[in-house]
């Protein structure tokens, strides 16, 4: 992240958001296998509050599985998540509350409008409907989808239909965003769109994004990069960070070295 | 969260399950069609062939039409259930089951919210059914329309309990033609929607015991009786019983730590 005083003013504003402890997302020594065979072995890595980290990881890496696990979809046995402060299996209601996720598959009701759609999901928060209304604009308006209010679904591009799928997922303002492979299906102009809208959702409410993806063109420089290959986190820092460790000039090589150096 | 927040939370799933169900025109047709052709087609060419004597809770002789009617109640919330059972099966594929339970409130209310509007959905055409059997001349006192009410409420929890469960262990939306083969079948035929049970006793005592083993059977005894403004507490307190027990398995399914999702790698695990 660049340091003008513009970044910095929202950095500290972020931390204001987070009290003392400005840790967004803690994933703590996670173990998780199905039937005997381990999907996900030691995994660890912080997220602080207004970080874009991309989780990076050709496909079968074990995202969607570590997605499951924060989102508790299913449990784990070993090791442990903190949402903010809250610890995921003690707390399990302020953590969901404190985050907001855009699953891999499409989850919108197709024959409903965008706005029934928003209010459904504002009543699963717990939000009186007024308030999701008002909520559901200042989202829509600010990924600029906000013609879309009551259009159905179905009459939806690609395109607009994730960033409805984003907006939904900031109704609540939770200070951490999930998103798992988002840029699924959609052509080159409306991914690079949304990369960079979610980048300025970052910096602007200085909610901290975890985006995971198998695609390495989608990482922005001043992105911080967790590499997870075969369940495990391979390499995690800044860009630069895995230039240095892997010896290379790009981060395409730098995939490249984690990804194959490792034995099948 | 506060108790308006729970209640926004109820009238969110409610209303979005009522939506649906009005986009989904076809469905609405297809559920008042089945027990319409039961009882235009099947109930009349029956009469002739099939006299019930009299029977509980029935004061006089009554035309198999009318026997037939709280069966087919039963079946409409029957084929509903397992409807919504189906929905959940794909809503899991499409993932908005996902979107459900990423919500902040207790899983056992969130599924509790389904069923609830599940059932709200059916209740809603058991009385348009209700209402074109009357103007067909099936006629029951004014006050057992109101009557049955909650027996209908405590029956779509028992076929919607009962579905949830199935939901959490079919994996593939092919699977509904299954379900109407294993499940929604022999729980109306093996029970007295079609038959008082001293009949199917005098055909087979092993279907006569399979029959009073049916939940189903006691649910359409409870809705026959509520109907003609009487209580059956026997039938009513099995159908009760049983839905508790559902429930709880169908809250054990759904939870995350002990259910079915994570032994199985779950809808769409890698």
């Amino acid at each position: 992240m660049s340091h003008d005083g513009r970044a910095s003013l929202q950095v500290s504003r972020a931390s204001i958001y987070e009290g003392s402890d400005a840790t967004a997302l803690q994933v703590q020594d996670l173990n998780f296998g199905y039937k005997g065979s381990p999907v996900l072995e030691a995994v660890s890595f912080t997220l602080k509050a207004g970080e874009f980290a991309v989780l990076l990881g050709p496909n079968g890496a074990g995202k969607t599985t570590l997605f499951s696990l924060i989102t508790r979809l299913y449990d784990y046995r070993q090791g442990n998540i903190r949402v903010g402060e809250f610890d995921l299996q003690q707390h399990p209601d302020r953590a969901h509350a404190r985050m907001g996720v855009v699953f891999q598959q499409p989850t919108l009701d197709l024959d409903l409008t965008v706005k029934q759609n928003l209010a459904y999901f504002g009543a699963l928060h717990g939000m009186a409907p007024g308030l999701a209304r008002q909520r559901a604009m200042e989202q829509l308006a600010r990924l600029e989808v906000q013609e879309s209010l009551n259009s159905r679904v179905r009459h939806l591009s690609g395109g607009q239909r994730r960033r409805v799928e984003i907006a939904r997922g900031l109704l609540h303002e939770p200070r951490l965003l999930l998103l798992d492979e988002p840029t699924v299906g959609l052509d080159i102009a409306s991914r690079r769109g949304l990369v960079e809208h979610v980048h300025r959702l970052c910096r602007e409410q200085g909610v901290a994004v975890l985006w995971a993806t198998h695609l390495i063109d989608e990482v922005d420089p001043s992105d911080r990069v967790i590499l997870l290959h075969r369940g495990r986190v391979r390499a995690q820092g800044s860009v630069t960070d895995m230039l240095v460790q892997a010896d290379v000039a790009t981060l395409s090589e730098a995939y490249d070295r984690f990804v194959q150096g490792v034995p099948s | 969260m506060n108790l308006a927040a729970y209640g926004h939370c109820l009238r969110g799933v409610v209303g979005r399950e009522l939506l649906r169900f009005l986009h989904q025109r076809s469905r609405f047709v297809a559920a008042l069609v089945r027990p319409l052709v039961w009882l235009f087609v099947f109930a009349a060419g029956f009469r002739m062939a099939l006299g019930v004597a009299m029977t509980e809770p029935y004061q006089t002789y009554v035309l198999y039409e009318v026997y037939i009617v709280p069966g087919l109640m039963g079946m409409i919330q029957l084929f509903n259930g397992m409807q919504s059972s189906l929905s959940m099966v794909y809503d899991r594929e499409m993932g908005s089951m996902r979107v459900l339970l990423v919500s902040p409130f207790p899983r056992g209310y969130l599924l509790m919210c389904k069923l609830l509007a599940g059932t709200l959905v059916s209740i809603l055409q058991v009385y348009v059914f209700l209402a074109i059997a009357y103007a067909y001349g099936v006629q029951v006192p004014l006050l057992g329309y109101v009557l049955v009410l909650p027996a209908l409420i405590v029956t779509g929890f028992l076929v919607g309990a009962l579905g949830m469960l199935l939901s959490s262990a079919v994996h593939q939306l092919e699977n509904f033609a299954g379900i109407m083969n294993f499940v929604i079948f022999p729980m109306f035929f093996l029970s007295s929607a079609l038959y008082p049970l001293w009949r199917l006793q005098e055909g087979s005592e092993l279907i006569y015991r399979i029959a009073l083993f049916n939940p189903f059977t006691h649910a359409v005894e409870m809705i026959r009786f509520a109907l003609y403004e009487q209580l059956n507490s026997e039938a009513t307190l099995i159908v009760l019983a049983t839905t508790l027990v559902l429930l709880w398995l169908a809250m054990i399914a759904y939870n995350p730590a002990k259910g079915m999702m994570t032994r199985r790698g779950g809808p769409s695990g890698e």
